[in-house]
């Protein structure tokens, strides 16, 4: 066990979701990172087929079994799962049924298929439902598997829908062995070991999708986590000089001479011409930071712990993917 | 790098055999805006537009001045000039609704609709959405009251899904599987079905025993309603799929500079390709560009480091730094577009600016479409 408090101890399911845009998986992937660092052993599990998690660790594509993708800072180890349904209905049929031959000869004429696609709600129980169940493996000494299990799930609109398995499956299964699964995952989404995280940007819509889908969670009685503003643009500028920028205040002249005195204008007027371009993108530059403003307003609103996380200005590579994690353990969001 | 060719949306929103426009591309890329932007454009040039959304964003409805958006186009006030705009939004369950009431009679369109399992197919179904997005886009081509219709598509896990999920819903409702479960007696006899009548056994166990009992004779009843009153699922979607590859149907695939949204757009453009639909090019939104591109921000950098050193001129170094990391993110976008393009040669591009604020009016709609249009 790590010494240090995080906000989300005792947590062992992180649902991380988010609104298309946002950097949802980059976010999962650095929180499993974040997690397993100091010696922990954390899985990593994407259910949207999509490989977003071998692209973002640059590896080949994932099979459906567990891997071991990346060592955390000071020992740790991420490990990662793309849950296929098709898999993993055949799996369940072996677990439940010892039918894993006939699951497979199922397959073949495209029932598995059938059954995956037929029933709304059945395909989510059954990522959820393996999900549920690595979050309570035990090993031979009676301890669990994993410390944490990050899961990169559905986007904020399809979030509810998704964990709410048991009235999505109530409604077409009353009965029989997938309600009872059902319900075995609605006891870890529902119980106080499941926190359910929501990345957004400091944008008008993202921000939007997830205050409602707190919400939604909340009336369904689902387990709220943090916010996690993703691409945050650190601000260069004093508030003075952004305010009188976004008003379209800004004098250039002083900039004019900066920009002589730093020797990169030959003659007068072309400093000015760029101190005025200059200026333009100031005036862009704070509008757009004012925007900003409201909207973190809007997320404190929330209630809800919050963590800002630095656009990294030459894209997400593995290094940048060390520096988000370092940046969620700073602010102890893990 | 190599220049792309222009898409000049002007030339397609004008040209009167363009019929129907598909905005597609991954979430978040700004498609339905896109969209709504060019609808609003086409009318303002004299055309008779209906921008049909599945995006039910709030913003956008009271961007085009109505309250919120239905399943029935609601023409949006304070378009100038002589054409007009309709507006809409896909309420899949209505419909379905619909289009069980146009073709059964009332006690057998009951059945259906009070059918449990319909309830959930309606609504929830993986892929009903895209079913319903195709068949609201034939109905609205059918009905000839407009002469364009811009679409887009709906946010899939994956955007490809859009094309396969009509196939697929078609498929099931009208393949030999729902057949099997319908009628099991039936298929005696021959033996070919024989066969299938033995593997019936095992399909019917299975899934007894994953779902219950109940919700196999609930999906009997609803399919032999359903198959009763249209067996031609299959056959819709086809059709809507021969309305998409036909010439006056233009696809744009959108997408932002940003490396998913551009992996996302190349694989749409060749699976467009495989499919003979007819491709108008990529719109990429979001764009950061610097008006100061003249100076680099290497040198920028160089000269912020410079002042800072000799404890000068704070402000402008601060505002060297800033215009910097512009550069800098302007060139990371600039390498993300370049993968397209040596990919994707002939594909011609539009590329729109980042603006600073969000769209919240007719006249934010207006200037993406000027900003789309002038590339």
């Amino acid at each position: 066990m790590r010494a240090r408090d995080t906000d989300w101890d005792g947590v062992r399911l992180h649902v991380v979701t988010g609104k298309g845009g946002t950097g949802k998986t980059t976010v999962a992937a650095a929180l499993a990172l974040a997690l397993a660092a100091g010696g922990d052993k954390v899985l990593l599990v994407e259910v949207e087929g999509r490989q977003g998690i071998s692209q973002v660790f640059d590896l080949p594509p994932l099979p459906y079994e567990e891997r071991k993708i990346a060592v955390a800072p000071d020992g740790g180890d991420v490990y990662a799962l793309a849950i296929d349904p098709e898999e993993a209905m055949l799996e369940y049929l072996e677990m439940f049924y010892g039918m894993r031959r006939a699951g497979r000869a199922l397959t073949k004429i495209g029932i598995i298929d059938f059954a995956t696609t037929i029933a709304p709600g059945f395909r989510d129980v059954l990522v959820t439902g393996k999900t549920s169940e690595a979050v309570r493996r035990k090993g031979k000494d009676g301890r669990r598997v994993y410390d944490a299990v990050v899961l990169d799930a559905p986007p904020t609109g399809r979030i509810v829908r998704f964990l709410n398995v048991t009235n999505e499956v109530a409604g077409l299964a009353r009965v029989g062995p997938i309600k009872n699964h059902a319900d075995l995952v609605n006891g870890v989404v529902s119980s106080p070991e499941t926190a359910v995280h929501f990345v957004t940007l400091l944008e008008e819509m993202p921000v939007q999708e997830t205050l409602d889908g707190l919400a939604e969670l909340r009336a369904a009685g689902l387990p709220p986590g943090g916010i996690f503003i993703n691409m945050v643009r650190e601000s260069l500028l004093p508030d003075s000089v952004l305010e009188a920028a976004a008003e379209s205040r800004f004098d250039p002249a002083e900039l004019a001479l900066g920009l002589k005195a730093a020797g990169l204008t030959d003659g007068g007027s072309a400093a000015v011409t760029v101190a005025e371009a200059l200026t333009e993108e100031i005036t862009e530059h704070a509008r757009r930071t004012e925007l900003e403003r409201d909207e973190r307003l809007a997320l404190e609103g929330a209630a809800r712990p919050r963590y800002e996380l630095p656009l990294l200005a030459d894209g997400v590579d593995l290094s940048g993917l060390y520096e988000l994690a370092e940046s969620i353990r700073t602010q102890g969001a893990a | 790098m190599k220049t792309p060719p222009v898409l000049d949306l002007d030339a397609i929103i004008d040209d009167p055999h363009t019929r129907i426009i598909v905005c597609c591309g991954s979430g978040g890329v700004g498609k339905t805006t896109t969209a709504a932007a060019l609808g609003l454009r086409a009318a303002e040039r004299g055309r008779s537009a209906v921008v049909l959304t599945v995006d039910p964003a709030r913003r956008l409805a009271q961007s085009m001045g109505l309250t919120e958006l239905d399943n029935t186009p609601r023409l949006v006030v304070g378009v100038e000039g002589e054409g007009r705009l309709h507006a809409m939004m896909l309420d899949m369950k209505r419909t379905f609704d619909e289009i069980i009431e146009a073709h059964a009679d009332p006690e057998r369109a009951r059945q259906i609709l009070t059918n449990p399992f319909y309830q959930s197919l309606s609504s929830s179904f993986a892929g009903t959405q895209e079913y319903m997005a195709m068949e609201k886009l034939g109905q609205l081509r059918r009905s000839d009251d407009w002469d364009l219709i811009i679409v887009d598509t709906p946010p899939s896990r994956s955007a490809l899904d859009f094309l396969d999920a009509p196939e697929r819903l078609g498929r099931f409702l009208d393949g030999r599987l729902i057949r099997l479960l319908m009628a099991p007696a039936k298929a005696g006899g021959r033996s070919a079905f024989k066969l299938l009548n033995a593997g019936f056994g095992i399909v019917a166990g299975a899934l007894t025993k994953l779902l219950g009992a109940q919700v196999l004779k609930d999906l009997q009843t609803f399919v032999s309603a359903l198959d009763a009153v249209f067996g031609g699922f299959r056959a819709r979607a086809d059709q809507t799929y021969r309305l998409l590859q036909a010439p006056g149907t233009a696809f744009l695939v959108v997408a932002s500079p940003e490396r998913d949204a551009i992996r996302e757009a190349s694989y749409f453009v060749e699976r467009l390709a495989e499919e003979r639909m007819p491709l108008a090019g990529l719109v990429v939104n979001r764009v950061h560009r610097s008006p100061a591109a003249v100076l680099s921000g290497a040198r920028s950098t160089a000269a912020a480091e410079d002042l800072e050193a000799r404890g000068e001129h704070e402000l402008t170094s601060a505002v060297l730094r800033l215009h910097a990391d512009r550069m800098q993110l302007a060139a990371r976008e600039q390498r993300e577009q370049e993968h397209f393009i040596s990919a994707h040669p002939t594909v011609p591009v539009a590329r729109v600016p980042a603006m600073s604020q969000d769209v919240h009016d007719l006249e934010g709609l207006r200037e993406v479409g000027d900003l789309l249009a002038a590339q």
